[in-house]
């Protein structure tokens, strides 16, 4: 299966990445090349396997839902580019 | 001060408590040592003052005869580690400026072990690369040139590039490094040392900037497996803020560790030996398979029937985990921000001038590989295929102690030279691979030259947890390898 331009296009918009139109044709090609090398995979026959996700095999551990840490929003901000007080800023969303 | 660049970190450590020099002295050496290899670009951060002040620390707890099992020994950390208040990049444009309010706990737990930390070290972008290449801050360069082209410069490999440039060159005394598909060990045999990737969940993955979350693992790059394996008992250990951290005790690394492989089952995999892998290679694993059964280990011939699938898995796996992971960086709350006229568009904008071509290319495959209607064509197969590569993997080590293989199918290539090509660039990863997939712990040893006089590594692998019959395995490779050869940018230092 091949991708098009508009399709590696809308994908770039699913993931929120402005991709130029010049830079459109070479991204195409690459992807094919990536899909077309993972392609191989149909030639295992996986029926009845699991998905392997997690290698340990080690339980996640759960704890008591309580907050542990917080209290400082100042260093949580520290690094914002545009903060507004202790709060993120961002472009009007609403009008 | 060539004398003080030439000890190992074991070496270092047994000078420091002995009195025979100080950290001072020590750091000192290797922050002149950094200046004079800034062509190497194998730091994209310098932390001089940082360093001296840590070392004056070391020197006093030194002096009283206190002081943790690294207590003094300056360490260079890749900049995918966050360090407190220390610009932090994993090489991209999109986290300028960026210095965590916190450190990861690997890095953490080294300063707690008394190590100094130098500065933070090139990499390829986000991890994503085999060569450092893909770096926003400019190639790592290899200290090695091959012997009939003394002008080309080669790549370092990746992602760790710039700590394996910065130990081979003898700019760090050791340096940690991450291993998602094979980014400490390739690196660790292009330039010439021990670079080891421990079991998934040794060492905390928590304040590493995360690439593919269930692959990513820390772990050190050194002149030495010894080295290896003081470094790792300072990096490991259980952690409550990584959840798939292992809820399990450290060893001593370092015990056993000459203890010799006789009576181990060392296996050698026949889907290793894959078309097209350089004569010299195939010679060299050969010659290692000798060295095992002359040291008095027993060889077993083994087959790891999915290997072939290893890498096309990976390239499923790998950018599905780092499209979710990356999609943090917005140009809201960290790094760089391009502005636009809605929030979207910011987020677009931002995204589409901070992040690389390599980068933009893996967020585009594991969108779309996660999406709807193709979730289980690529990502869920490319997970039932993850489950038969660790069967192997089970079962071959249910008769062998170790697992013997090439490290890379080539020696290091020139800059430039594999860069237009993503689909040859992720072949380097083609040995190094199946590990990560499977969770296992893996090391690369030097084990020889290649006909060009560039470093080739050897790699042992391991069974899950069981990093101290691995070093101990690596010990004994090291051992009748004998590499002792030196770039010739060492000469007269």
């Amino acid at each position: 299966m091949s991708l098009d331009k508009a399709t590696v296009a809308s994908i770039a918009t699913l993931a929120r990445l402005r991709v130029p139109d010049d830079r459109l044709e070479p991204m195409v090609g690459d992807l094919n090349a990536i899909l077309g090398f993972v392609e191989q995979l149909n030639q295992v026959n996986t029926d009845g396997v699991e998905p392997l996700a997690n290698v340990t095999g080690h339980a996640l551990p759960q704890r008591e839902d309580a907050v542990t840490d917080g209290g400082y929003p100042e260093r949580v901000t520290l690094n914002a580019p545009d903060p507004a007080g202790d709060f993120y800023a961002v472009p009007k969303v609403v009008e | 001060m060539g004398g003080l660049l030439d000890l190992d970190l074991v070496a270092a450590r047994d000078a420091l408590r002995a009195g025979e020099t100080t950290s001072t002295e020590l750091t000192r050496a290797y922050l002149d040592r950094i200046e004079a290899t800034r062509n190497l670009n194998a730091y994209i951060t310098v932390t001089a003052d940082r360093a001296l002040a840590m070392a004056k620390v070391c020197d006093e707890k030194l002096a009283k005869g206190e002081g943790g099992p690294l207590e003094g020994l300056p360490i260079a950390v890749k900049d995918l580690f966050c360090t407190e208040g220390v610009l932090t990049t994993a090489a991209s444009h999109i986290l300028d400026g960026f210095k965590p309010p916190y450190e990861s706990t690997v890095t953490s737990n080294l300063w707690g072990a008394g190590a100094v930390m130098l500065g933070k070290t090139n990499l390829d972008e986000f991890a994503m690369g085999s060569s450092n290449e893909t770096s926003y801050y400019g190639p790592a360069v290899n200290p090695w040139r091959a012997a009939d082209d003394a002008e080309t410069k080669l790549v370092p490999g990746g992602s760790s590039g710039g700590s394996a440039s910065a130990v081979a060159g003898r700019a760090a005394l050791a340096a940690t490094g991450t291993d998602t598909g094979g980014s400490i060990r390739q690196p660790a045999g292009f330039t010439g040392i021990v670079g080891m990737r421990p079991t998934y969940g040794r060492c905390s993955r928590w304040g590493i900037v995360a690439f593919a979350s269930s692959l990513d693992q820390a772990g050190p790059m050194t002149r030495t497996v010894a080295d290896a394996a003081l470094m790792l008992s300072g990096m490991a250990g259980h952690d409550p803020k990584d959840s798939t951290s292992a809820p399990l005790p450290v060893p001593d690394f370092s015990a056993g560790l000459e203890d010799g492989v006789k009576g181990l089952r060392i296996g050698v995999p026949k889907e290793y030996r894959i078309d097209g892998m350089p004569a010299e290679i195939e010679k060299l694993w050969a010659q290692g398979v000798e060295w095992l059964k002359d040291a008095g280990a027993e060889i077993v011939d083994i087959s790891l029937p999915h290997t072939p699938y290893a890498l096309p898995t990976y390239y499923i796996i790998a950018p599905a985990e780092a499209s979710s992971n990356l999609a943090r960086y917005d140009g809201v709350r960290y790094g760089l921000r391009v502005d636009g006229d809605s929030l979207a568009e910011m987020y677009a904008n931002t995204r589409g001038a901070g992040f690389g071509a390599e980068v933009q290319r893996r967020i585009l495959i594991g969108t779309y590989v996660l999406s709807a209607g193709y979730y289980d064509a690529y990502y869920r197969k490319a997970q039932r295929v993850r489950s038969l590569i660790r069967r192997d993997f089970d079962q071959a080590f249910e008769t062998v102690d170790a697992i013997l293989a090439p490290t890379a199918p080539s020696d290091a290539f020139a800059i430039g030279a594999e860069v237009d090509d993503p689909v040859k660039m992720y072949l380097n990863d083609v040995f190094t691979v199946p590990l990560n997939l499977a969770g296992l712990p893996g090391i690369s040893v030097p084990a020889g030259l290649s006909a060009r006089g560039l470093p080739l590594g050897l790699q042992v692998m391991g069974a899950m947890f069981e990093e101290a019959k691995l070093l101990r395995v690596a010990r004994a490779l090291e051992k009748a390898a004998a590499f002792a050869a030196r770039p010739a940018m060492l000469e007269g230092i």
